[in-house]
């Protein structure tokens, strides 16, 4: 049997929610998504109305006093020792791996860093700590899958998500060709270099065109607003959907 | 806001118009990539290699100007001059020095990429002393009159035609071809001539062992032993960062700097030169002199964050990677080294005031760091520098805080307020979803982001207000 990389003594009962600023300004229903998918996976989800960004806009354009504010408003957000699971590789990235660098030589640095070791990214969490079954009810669809720079190289999420839509009987996953390719998002990297990122999302999606998918499926809305924004103006006829809203349509909205 | 220099961002919209050039990047690296990674079927064996090949760096960087000294004793010891240039001027006037002692007027040389940095070719032009490249890529570029565009492969951005119509143009007697091998023949008909003419050789060095005094150099053709060998002379540049503690330290950092810029398992070349001819012997250059340079290393070196930069072995295999490099080439980085190693090196050695844009060049995507050979964490150290760029640390970066922007401090300070404070986040979320959608698609970065994309739709209701009615514990 390979080894569990469950870090936690089992499954826990109850959870915390993060589920970015992002999701809650443009995309809610995807992130209520992957509330509903960790409940039925069998665990209580807990979202503190205090919490806001993870910081990371700043912190990428070396605004660290700044970050470190934003960082510290989190910190206080979720007291409870309650695993922190979030729908974003990236914010899940940031925080994980960057908070650290952030407080590095401040008195708070180990509250900050056993607060890092409870930060899970949604579809990894879901694989190893809630060992979630999917029984697949949709009509048959293809799809093919973008992968976060920050969820597979911070967070190491690689297979986790795609090994997911590959447990579904009906969903045939298609990659496309340099389905690893960072989109051009990039945060303020998009509108500070219009013109390359403009470059790098065309070619994306073309790419994701090419595979004849009718939806691209990813784990961050960040890549995805920047995918599905550049297909909807070229009119390619694909849909752009966060992985937790297409599971649960998948497995069927209402059922238990 | 500080007026920046927009080079880079002018010459990168430049070359994503230029389709050819595209075309051929994306081919080239592709390829490169396709053939690294089935260079590395074992993911183990490559972490395993990575690791080795940077604590060997780290282990020689912890250690640099002991075995600095001890290089230069070992060098001593077997007949090379050693030489040390704090700048780019110095190490110029040092090599001219040494050639016109000798009397020397033409120069033939290998493959340097610290050369490039101190624009040598055209500092030896202007004294009247001719050097001809003779690795065949530096040669390329060299009639063209342009600086490499890679630093393994500096004429890549040159396609089979345009090479043809350039050798048709500037050498002698030589009519129109794009065949490769017609090309290198001919290229290789003007390099023989000078090699045998030649009054020095020169070349780069790409690891220096400090324990028995030797240099080693890789390369794929004879060029490198060539210029190195037949003229009486050798002159070999590096910078400080080259000296590795052991000989027996050369070969995982050969391995992995080959595996990881070609694909190949090893260079065709690799030479070993350890001083000049002996007596009784018949062939080998009477002198050879080593120039090692530090534009700017030390101050590099004193930074422990930063101090990892100089770990590269200079690969390449961060820019074959870059999803940036990859569509806009070499050339639009401006300084001499392109792609994220670049980004690390341009603004630390020229000035963050001078070269600081290509800063931003990054979507952060992290795809350089991971398949660095050395395991340097670019993106963390571009970071780091957009950061000395706004709000330096001591004096760590040489024109640090030169990119200072007070609309950009409003702008940041306005953003931590509102996410830094859950009431005022509330409140101003709650202003957004109710006013967003009304914002024009031509207000300031709203219209960079919807020159190809739709303008996203701000949701009419909070996540925060759906999850209340639905029974989700708030706490
Ligand atoms: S930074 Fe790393 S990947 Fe890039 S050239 Fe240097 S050693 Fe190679």
């Amino acid at each position: 049997m390979p080894m569990s990389k469950n870090p936690l003594p089992g499954r826990p009962d109850t959870v915390y929610y993060f589920p970015t600023c992002l999701v809650d300004l443009f995309y809610p229903e995807a992130g209520m998504a992957g509330i509903e998918l960790l409940k039925r996976a069998g665990t209580t989800v807990v979202m503190p109305g205090q919490q806001s960004c993870c910081g990371q806009p700043a912190r990428n354009c070396g605004y660290y006093e700044e970050a470190r504010s934003v960082a510290r408003a989190q910190l206080a957000a979720f007291p409870k020792n309650w695993p922190i699971v979030v729908p974003s590789g990236s914010c899940a990235g940031m925080m994980k791996t960057h908070y650290p660098e952030l407080f590095k030589g401040m008195p708070e640095l180990p509250q900050v860093q056993a607060f890092c070791d409870r930060v899970f990214e949604l579809t990894w969490f879901l694989v190893h700590v809630m060992d979630i079954k999917l029984v697949d009810k949709g009509e048959p669809v293809r799809v093919t899958w973008h992968g976060s720079c920050h969820s597979m190289r911070e967070m190491g999420v690689v297979e986790e998500p795609k090994d997911l839509l590959r447990s579904l009987s009906n969903v045939t996953l298609v990659e496309a060709d340099y389905e690893k390719e960072c989109c051009g998002f990039g945060g303020t990297f998009s509108v500070r270099l219009p013109e390359i990122s403009a470059a790098m999302v065309t070619d994306k999606v073309n790419n994701i065109v090419a595979t004849g998918a009718t939806q691209v499926v990813s784990g961050d809305m960040g890549c995805m607003m920047n995918i599905s924004g550049a297909m909807k103006k070229a009119k390619a006829p694909v849909k752009g959907r966060h992985i937790a809203e297409f599971l649960l349509e998948r497995i069927g909205r209402g059922d238990a | 806001m500080p007026e920046l220099s927009h080079d880079f961002e002018h010459a990168a919209v430049k070359a994503l118009g230029n389709q050819q050039l595209r075309t051929n990047f994306r081919r080239v690296m592709t390829g490169l990539m396709n053939k690294r990674a089935a260079q590395f079927p074992d993911p183990d064996e490559l972490q395993a290699l990575r690791s080795r090949g940077k604590s060997i760096k780290d282990r020689a960087l912890a250690k640099l100007p002991d075995l600095l000294v001890q290089l230069e004793q070992n060098l001593i010891a077997n007949g090379i001059q050693v030489h040390w240039a704090e700048s780019v001027d110095e190490g110029n006037r040092i090599i001219l020095d040494i050639l016109r002692k000798a009397n020397a007027k033409s120069l033939i040389k290998g493959k340097s990429m610290v050369s490039e940095e101190m624009h040598f070719n055209h500092f030896l032009e202007e004294n009247n002393i001719r050097a001809l490249e003779s690795d065949l890529g530096e040669y390329i570029i060299q009639l063209a009159g342009e600086g490499p565009s890679h630093i393994v492969m500096p004429a890549i951005h040159k396609n089979k035609g345009e090479i043809g119509k350039l050798f048709q143009e500037k050498i002698d007697g030589q009519g129109y071809t794009d065949d490769p091998d017609e090309l290198t023949a001919a290229a290789r008909r003007v390099l023989r001539q000078m090699f045998a003419n030649a009054d020095a050789g020169f070349s780069g060095v790409n690891f220096a062992a400090a324990d028995t005094g030797s240099l080693v150099l890789m390369s794929n053709e004879g060029n490198g032993r060539m210029s190195t060998h037949l003229p009486s002379m050798h002159i070999a540049l590096m910078g400080i960062e080259k000296v590795i503690e052991r000989l027996e330290d050369v070969g995982p950092l050969i391995s992995l700097a080959c595996r990881s810029a070609t694909g190949q398992p090893i260079t065709t070349y690799v030479n070993v030169i350890s001083g000049p001819r002996k007596a009784g012997e018949k062939d080998g250059p009477k002198e050879v002199h080593l120039v090692i340079l530090d534009n700017g290393r030390t101050r590099i070196y004193d930074d422990p964050q930063l101090r990892e930069g100089l770990r590269c072995i200079r690969c390449a295999a961060c820019m074959n990677h870059c999803p940036v490099y990859t569509r806009i080439g070499g050339h639009a980085y401006q300084y001499t080294y392109p792609g994220p190693i670049g980004e690390i090196l341009n603004p630390q050695m020229q000035g963050i005031e001078k070269a600081g844009d290509v800063l931003h060049a990054s979507s952060l995507c992290g795809r350089c760091a991971e398949v660095c050979p050395v395991k340097i964490p670019l993106v963390d150290l571009i970071v780091r520098l957009r950061r000395e760029s706004i709000r330096p640390s001591a004096d760590a970066v040489k024109g640090g805080g030169s990119r200072k922007s007070g609309m950009e401090n409003v702008i940041w300070f306005g953003w931590k307020t509102m996410y830094a404070n859950p009431l005022f986040y509330r409140w101003g979320t709650w202003w957004l979803r109710k006013i967003g959608n009304l914002m024009p698609a031509g207000l300031p970065l709203l219209k960079q982001w919807t020159s190809v994309r739709s303008k996203p739709q701000f949701a009419s209701r909070s996540i925060y207000d759906l999850a209340r009615e639905r029974g989700i514990r708030d706490e």
